[in-house]
């Protein structure tokens, strides 16, 4: 690892004034960035740990919303939103492993949008709305391809509200090396239609297969998604799998998820 | 260069570190505390586990300044004062829960989280917490025997108490 210096800001007003400054970088659980800073792959000059700001962790739910804190770790979620949104915490439930479950955050995830990451999914299935320092920003607009989202520089994820669908599931398939999902799909019935989103698939990151919304909107059954196949242009091919098997992918577990969420 | 304090295994230590040094780092080479071992440095295989107020978390993916204030707990501080093994730490030797050791650390800090939060854990349970924890000799099912046996244990020891 390059040098840099740690700072440990108690609130989020002296973490964003922290990191105005050049070459300063948000730090989360880590989990993600530290490996990465090992790998020198990042030269920050300055680390804003995150994990000092109690005002940046916590669920609350409110009606038919549950609210996250940005800094809340994977653990914190799969515990707090079990009775609330069922779906929700079994994802953060399969998360790496333990571990990395005390420690990566729910903001960290989202503010890196891994291709394979699992968040993703979740916040773009129930339509979520990220909340950061200085706007709200909502799911359809804050994803932006492979590691890439809507936030400025030094902008902090504070909170996500997600809205709490009629039904949901997760179905991942785990790539058993990394722990990542090889490709998962998380699918979410509303009132006015069903989300599904799919993460671990695509080279641009987390997206919407809206061919399978309209037919799981007017009929929310797997057999409605029976003749649906993804098309494998775009699709990540590696030595996991390669594009027309994540494709293939993308159908059955999306038949699964509609039957898990019953 | 900062200062990092914390209260290692009950005893207030702390040290001067750099923005960059790991726990483990502070850990095995600040305070020559090296129960705990690095297997990969890149946060896949839980030789590094100890806990940080209570939660299981790998050292190796934390800097030492993030646990400023914390209770940190080691392998070296699993055992009684005396020396005498944990009902975790026996169980690994009677089931022969470990081949070379070096994983065994990490499983005996993860073995006793698990038993803290699910004290009586199903097979599929305690494997499916062992995912973070990589042992590359034993072939796992004598580290799952031996949780069997530690939760065994601690329960019936927990009925005589009650
Ligand atoms: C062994 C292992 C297995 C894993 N398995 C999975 C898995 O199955 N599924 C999955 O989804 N992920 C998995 N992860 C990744 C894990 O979920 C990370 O916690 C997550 O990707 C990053 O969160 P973090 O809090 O650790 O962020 P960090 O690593 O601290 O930061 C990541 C990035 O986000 C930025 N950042 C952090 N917090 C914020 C914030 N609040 N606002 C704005 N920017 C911020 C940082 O500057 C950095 O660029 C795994 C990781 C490991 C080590
Ligand atoms: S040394 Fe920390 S996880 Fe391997
Ligand atoms: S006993 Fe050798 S790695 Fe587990």
């Amino acid at each position: 690892m390059y040098a840099f210096e740690l700072v440990r800001p108690a609130t989020v007003a002296e973490a964003v004034a922290a990191l105005a400054e050049d070459g300063a970088q948000a730090l989360g659980g880590g989990q993600t960035l530290i490996p990465t800073l090992k790998a020198r792959l990042a030269m920050p000059e300055k680390l804003v740990s995150l994990g000092g700001i109690a005002e940046l962790r916590g669920v609350t739910v409110e009606g038919d919303e549950v609210r996250i804190g940005g800094g809340t770790p994977h653990a914190t979620v799969a515990h707090e939103v079990a009775k609330a949104y069922p779906a929700l915490a079994s994802l953060a439930e399969r998360i790496g492993d333990p571990h990395v479950r005390n420690r990566g955050t729910i903001g960290g995830s989202l503010a890196n949008n891994d291709p394979s990451a699992c968040y993703p999914a979740a916040a773009l299935a129930s339509g979520a709305t990220i909340v950061t320092n200085k706007r709200e920003i909502a799911a359809d607009d804050y994803f932006q391809g492979m590691f890439a989202t809507a936030l400025d520089e030094g902008e902090i994820i504070t909170e996500v509200i997600f809205p709490i669908p009629q039904a949901a599931h997760y179905e991942k398939i785990r790539q058993p090396a990394s722990r990542f999902p090889l490709v998962a799909v998380f699918v979410a019935k509303f009132a006015d239609g069903v989300r599904v989103a799919v993460t671990g698939a695509a080279e641009n990151g987390v997206f919407r297969w809206t061919e399978a919304e309209e037919a799981l909107s007017a009929d929310f059954s797997p057999s409605a998604v029976e003749g649906l196949s993804a098309d494998s242009d775009g699709m990540i091919g590696d030595m996991h799998g390669t594009p027309e098997y994540r494709a293939h992918l993308i159908g059955v577990m999306t038949r699964r998820a509609v039957a898990a969420a019953g | 260069m900062p200062q990092v304090s914390m209260t290692v295994n009950g005893r207030k230590v702390s040290g001067e570190v750099e923005g960059r040094t790991l726990l483990v780092e502070f850990l095995r080479e600040g305070l020559r505390l090296t129960g705990t071992h690095v297997g990969c440095d890149t946060a896949q295989c839980g030789a590094c586990v100890v806990h940080v107020n209570g939660n299981s978390i790998k050292s190796c993916n934390i800097f030492a300044l993030e646990a400023d204030g914390a209770e940190v707990t080691t392998i070296e501080g699993i055992a009684g004062k005396d020396g005498s093994l944990s009902v975790v730490q026996a169980a690994f030797q009677t089931h022969h829960g470990l081949q070379c050791g070096y994983c065994t650390p990490g499983m005996v800090m993860t073995a006793t989280s698990l038993l803290k939060e699910n004290p009586a854990p199903s097979e599929a349970e305690i494997r499916e917490y062992l995912e973070g924890n990589i042992c590359r000799c034993t072939g796992y099912h004598n580290i799952v025997k031996a949780i069997q046996a530690a939760a065994a244990e601690l329960g019936s020891n927990r009925v005589a108490a009650e």
